[in-house]
């Protein structure tokens, strides 16, 4: 007998009410979620295991077109602060030279404040193989060495390269990231430094890294860059240790050195560029620097110094890179090119003060001030090239391996 | 799913007789307005929340780097990982951004009230000025405080001077003769940031209580001060789960006030994340990190709106 027949219409459609709308309809419901949330669970442990992060290509300079011939523009990203301006501060001069010498409009953007930054913004473009919409951008050694290592630089043409094969400097012909320049060239060398405020320091000179470390007289005023390379191999320095040979044992008792003086409450800050900030207001009295601020530091503030320990210091380069997939390839090696005729470096490096990595430029520097043909911080005398010292390449599972532990040591 | 269940199920049996077809495609057409209204909102949410959510998901169970690709390989121990090495970094989070959801309560419900209550005339302008840093950016602000509280400018002096830094200092939340790079500086710098999304909310709300509240509580022989116990406050409790909620949920992830005014020990769970995602580049980590912060933040809220009430929160 069918359940219906034997109710009353009205009790059957109770019933239904309450199956559909009432109580009973929380079985349905319930049910109706379960078996969602079963779905979802499937499929999200599908969705989630398809967005997995795909290897970098490695094969390198993938064949992109090469707009420059139709458009003449060049998109290039820079740090900021690292360009000759005009007093009005409305113009560059050597790049405004350049586009009415070849009537390349540059696109100049000061995008780039840090490496680690930079990297994280222009690595999902590259990663999929799209333009960054940058046909050439200044990274640092390291970075540089990794771009390379992904796949996501273009190598670079020497053809439209003359004066840069011809000009560039000795010491930057092969560095271990990229033997022979394959694919980048220096815009500017940078020399890590000690500097310090001597009205902070009521007149005490620092001049090493141990006494940036241990002078107990400089408690919590004490500053170390955020950038490890140049923290950890200035240390390593101090410590009879070679950059250029560091190994898990002596990176890890460097930072056991620099932790000791962080319990201690002798290290106030591990900063970026901003030390430039504490240092002149006295916050910082002393801190590890890179010597092109320093110049420009100087000339508002005479009380702040500088010093190269004895014990050397570490030098690096940034580097001119063009990314994978750019449009104006041929434009941006021509502006590579044009750098490095020496009176534009030397236009260049008498306004930014970095170390000038163009070979010949010493007679046009003092054709602009006699005093910057002898500056060491621009063109580096034997002294200063014998304490020279760079950081040796690491491999990216060491590099992550030592990020890891340096980013513990600055407290994340 | 509550939509599909309440619709009227085919009619079995003898039903009422069916409506008029225009009366039914009017009815129709009104079941399914609110949803087409809600097609934007929904969208934004999918694309803007779900999708990145999915995409952090599946970053934190991934393993590899960055050379040789991430895949999914279910590694949920990176979560134990993170949360054993970063432990103490939550904590401080928590602990930073209560103190300063506390402080920007007790600062902004005086303020909220005399606004609401005893601005007069001058009620918009002060509710401008409560407003006015907005027009400059979070970043340049926090950069403001770095001047403010230099080691020798006038605020650090003076706080010497009077010798509250002796105290604080021997409280542990200060070092030697400086703020700056310490945990006062950081918590101070949170609740300067986050304080007008305090005020904003407690204002609202207190100024739609009647004022002929309080009369009728003087009537009453209430004293002012059982008057806003029995009264006022009550009535602004949306305020403040809402003011609370908005200020404690961004101050625990962020990372610009531990950055700048902090020194290596004020690190927050946020410069964490950064770190792992910039600088260590290990995702899954950082993923797992942002992962843990999300649940512990619902965690704490829904505690909190428990206790608080929801019903407070419309």
């Amino acid at each position: 007998m069918e359940l219906h027949e034997t109710l009353s219409p009205p009790q059957y459609a109770a019933m239904v009410r309450s199956m559909t709308g009432g109580r009973a309809a929380l079985g349905r419901r319930s049910l109706l979620r379960a078996a969602g949330f079963g779905a979802l669970a499937a499929a999200g442990s599908t969705v989630l295991a398809g967005c997995g992060i795909p290897a970098a290509g490695r094969q390198g300079a993938t064949a992109s077109t090469d707009h420059s011939a139709q458009e003449k523009v060049v998109d290039f990203s820079n740090w900021t602060e690292y360009i000759d301006v005009s007093d009005d501060g409305k113009h560059r001069p050597t790049l405004d030279a350049f586009t009415k010498r070849t009537g390349i409009k540059v696109k100049y953007t000061e995008d780039i404040n840090d490496n680690v930054e930079f990297f994280g913004k222009i690595k999902p473009q590259l990663a999929a193989g799209q333009d960054t919409g940058r046909d050439l951008m200044v990274l640092t050694d390291w970075l540089a060495g990794r771009m390379i290592r992904l796949g996501w630089v273009q190598q670079l043409d020497s053809a439209n390269l003359p004066h840069a094969y011809a000009n560039l400097e000795q010491r930057f012909r092969s560095p271990d990231w990229d033997p022979g320049r394959a694919y980048s060239y220096p815009w500017q060398g940078i020399a890590t430094c000690i500097a310090y405020n001597k009205k902070a320091t009521g007149g005490r000179k620092v001049t090493s890294i141990s006494q940036l470390l241990e002078d107990r007289s400089l408690k919590g005023r004490v500053a170390m860059l955020s950038e490890m390379r140049d923290t950890i191999g200035m240390t390593l320095l101090d410590m009879g240790e070679l950059p250029e040979k560091v190994t898990d044992d002596t990176f890890d008792a460097a930072v056991a050195r620099i932790q000791k003086a962080v319990d201690a409450q002798q290290i106030r800050k591990f900063t970026g560029n901003e030390y430039t900030d504490g240092l002149s207001k006295g916050d910082i009295a002393a801190c590890v620097a890179w010597a092109g601020d320093l110049v420009q530091l100087r000339i508002d503030d005479p009380d702040i110094e500088y010093v190269f320990p004895d014990s050397g210091f570490l030098s690096s380069t940034d580097n001119l890179m063009i990314p994978d997939k750019a449009r104006h390839k041929t434009n941006a090696e021509r502006l590579i090119d044009y750098y490095y005729e020496p009176p534009v470096a030397a236009q260049l490096s008498a306004y930014i003060n970095y170390v000038c990595p163009v070979a010949g430029v010493r007679p046009y520097l003092a054709k602009i001030d006699p005093s910057l043909a002898r500056n060491p911080l621009i063109l580096p005398d034997a002294a200063m090239d014998a304490k020279t010292h760079t950081f040796r390449s690491l491999s990216d599972a060491e590099d992550s391996r030592y990020e890891e532990k340096f980013s513990k040591l600055i407290g994340a | 799913m509550t939509a599909a269940a309440t619709e009227p199920a085919p009619p079995a049996l003898p039903a009422p007789a069916a409506p008029p077809p225009a009366l039914r495609r009017a009815a129709a057409r009104r079941r399914r307005t609110p949803y087409l209204l809600l097609i934007a909102g929904v969208a934004w949410l999918l694309v803007f929340f779900v999708a990145p959510m999915i995409y952090q998901a599946s970053t934190s169970v991934q393993t590899g780097d960055l050379e040789d690709g991430f895949k999914v390989t279910w590694h949920f121990a990176t979560y134990w990982d993170a949360l054993t090495a970063y432990w103490p970094h939550f904590v401080r989070s928590l602990v930073y951004s209560g103190i300063a959801t506390a402080l920007c309560l007790l600062i902004g419900y005086p303020l909220a009230y005399t606004i609401a209550f005893r601005a007069g005339r001058w009620r918009n302008v002060v509710l401008v000025l409560v407003i006015a840093p907005f027009f400059t950016s979070f970043l340049i602000r926090t950069l403001a405080w770095e001047t403010i509280l230099a080691d020798q400018g006038p605020v650090v002096s003076f706080l010497n001077d009077i010798h509250l830094l002796d105290a604080t200092s021997w409280l542990g939340v200060t070092q030697g003769h400086r703020v700056l790079a310490t945990p006062l500086a950081v918590v101070c710098g949170l609740t300067y940031n986050f304080l007008p999304f305090m005020i904003l909310p407690l204002y609202t709300s207190l100024e739609r209580v009647d004022g002929r509240l309080h009369e009728a509580a003087g009537d009453l022989y209430a004293t002012p001060f059982t008057t806003f116990r029995k009264v006022t406050f009550p009535l602004s409790m949306p305020g403040v789960v809402a003011g609370t909620l908005l200020t404690f949920i961004p101050a625990a992830g962020d990372y610009i006030n531990a950055e700048l005014l902090g020194s290596t020990n004020q690190q927050m769970i946020g410069n964490v994340i950064e770190s792992q995602f910039l600088r260590v580049l290990d995702y899954p980590t950082a993923a797992a990190l942002s992962f843990i912060l999300m649940a512990a933040i619902l965690l704490i809220v829904s505690l909190y709106i428990r206790r608080a009430g929801t019903e407070e929160l419309v």
